[in-house]
């Protein structure tokens, strides 16, 4: 079985969603990550908040969040494990992140320890 | 409390007392030599009493006598004198000079040594609840191996073994150093957790001896919890999560002692005082930023204490779960979640999220399809009850799952 990272793009990174939105999100990631837990087959996840983020530049410039000439953000990544490239492509299909248009999950296998890459 | 009541409690909270000082005194080395001399104490005990009847303070009489045997031993036994004595040199080199102190604060912090020497991670968890039971709770081997559904010499074996193990690798009675007290918790954690669970889940019929297991287990964490060192955030967590599932005791079983199912118990036979108490050391366990399993289950078994159906509870339960798998994935949580997400999303969703588990060999896999497929598929959930019933192993999951198909 490999391990998988789906990695969540935002379009838009600057759109601003009220509380009460955020926390329906919120709810729903949950309940995604929960469902691929309950199969025993998440690994790791780390959300990526875009408040205070910075981009650090050629010659150390720094700028505010990731959304100057950059046009899509990450806001997540989480790792699963899954028997084939298909079965990630399932899991990631249930990521609440798709609901805005634009937005994409990217699939990516993660190199073995040992493998050249 | 009668003479006959009172010798077997006493042994109970006594011989732990008692072994753990010898033990702290000899070493673990000599951890045999602790229980023979607590037992014979005890022996003495009941040949004395049945001729001159009770002494005035049991206790203080059972310490002397203790001590008195430690003593004679001391004196007598040539394997002392050429092979302890040399190793008792911290307090002193002569032999009589060395004081086995019975005082309360000597027994509390033998217990704790004992906990951590005891749960020690070079002997298998199984070793280490049996030994835990044998040493800190004062259950026989019979006691044990009834617990544990099994014979008295697969119990012998067991322990013989680990004590053959902490003898080899040398373990220490002594308090882990505070640098290393995280880890060896842990282990102690899941001892408690494991003991607590076998008295809880046990399918021994010896109801009295199930409830000692969860109480045993209780009054070990306790220990911890008024112990400045140990008193941290998953302790008091555990402890909670302890007290709200010993709460329902006297509700989830009914006078034939059968199983009586979570939403059939009567709420009025629930312990108040357990489920404040578990709200309190919940709430004690808040402290700090680590939220282990114990926190997320301790949550869990706090809102099952409220038995009415709100979105608010399923929303908190679901969520507890979704994030209780992912530190720690068991199928037995995952069948709970989805049964959370039905509650919450309904049974549609939720049966497609079921079926995405296949736990093709678990009985409760197949009974949680029935429970879900109720009303909107009869004929579907009659063929899941079936097979659940077919998987299941025991005669108490059988009648519980033949239950749910006669109400079909």
């Amino acid at each position: 079985m490999d391990e998988y990272a789906l990695i969540m793009r935002h379009e838009d990174g600057t759109k601003i969603a009220s509380p009460e939105q955020m926390q329906i999100w919120m709810k729903q990631t949950m309940d995604w990550i929960g469902s691929i837990a309950a199969q025993n087959k998440f690994v790791s996840g780390t959300g990526l908040p875009f408040a205070d983020a910075k981009v650090v530049g050629h010659n150390n410039v720094v700028t505010n969040g990731p959304f100057g000439d950059i046009k899509e953000t990450i806001g997540g990544i989480i790792t699963v494990r899954a028997d084939s490239i298909e079965e990630a492509i399932e899991f990631a299909k249930g990521s609440p992140v798709l609901q805005g248009e634009g937005n994409t999950v990217e699939v990516r296998r993660i190199a073995k320890r040992d493998e050249m890459h | 409390m009668s003479e006959q009541q009172l010798i077997p409690h006493l042994f109970r909270t006594e011989f732990s007392k008692i072994t753990s000082v010898l033990c702290k005194f000899f070493g673990i080395e000599h951890i045999e030599i602790a229980e023979d001399i607590a037992s014979d104490t005890f022996l003495s005990a009941v040949e004395t009493w049945s001729y001159k009847g009770l002494p005035q303070n049991p206790t203080a009489w059972l310490y002397t006598v203790a001590k008195n045997k430690a003593r004679n031993y001391l004196h007598h036994n040539n394997i002392f004198i050429q092979k302890i004595a040399p190793e008792i040199k911290h307090t002193s080199t002569d032999v009589e000079e060395n004081e086995i102190d019975l005082s309360e604060k000597n027994i509390t912090d033998s217990q704790l040594q004992m906990l951590f020497a005891l749960c020690h991670p070079v002997i298998p968890v199984e070793a280490q609840i049996g030994l835990s039971l044998r040493i800190l709770c004062g259950f026989g081997i019979d006691e044990i191996a009834n617990a544990f559904l099994t014979n008295k010499e697969t119990i012998n074996k067991r322990l013989f073994r680990a004590k053959e193990k902490l003898r080899t690798e040398k373990v220490e009675i002594e308090f882990p150093t505070s640098t290393e007290i995280n880890r060896r918790l842990e282990t102690v954690l899941t001892t408690l957790y494991l003991l607590f669970n076998e008295g809880y889940f046990s399918e021994s019929s010896d109801n009295v001896l199930r409830e000692d297991l969860c109480l045993e287990a209780m009054r070990l964490n306790y220990l911890l919890i008024e112990n400045e060192q140990t008193n941290l955030p998953e302790v008091n967590a555990l402890f909670a999560l302890m007290c709200f599932h010993a709460s329902r005791f006297a509700a989830r079983k009914n006078e034939n002692g059968e199983i009586v199912l979570y939403e059939d118990q009567d709420e009025n036979l629930w312990n108040k005082e357990l489920i404040e108490r578990g709200a309190y050391y919940l709430n004690q366990s808040s402290h700090g930023n680590k939220i282990s399993k114990y926190h997320l289950e301790a949550g869990i078994a706090y809102w099952h204490t409220i038995k009415a159906d709100t979105k608010e509870k399923w929303e908190n339960i679901l969520k507890l779960y979704n994030h209780l798998l992912q530190i720690q994935y068991s199928p037995i949580a995952a069948l709970n979640r989805t049964f959370a997400l039905s509650k919450v999303h309904g049974q549609q969703t939720a049966i497609k999220e079921a079926e995405k588990l296949q736990l093709i060999n678990n009985h409760y896999y197949y009974s949680l399809l029935g429970e879900l497929y109720k009303e909107i598929d009869n004929n579907k959930a009659k063929e899941n009850f079936q097979t659940a019933y077919t998987l299941a192993k025991t005669q108490t999951d059988k009648q519980t799952i033949k239950k749910k198909m006669d109400e079909l």
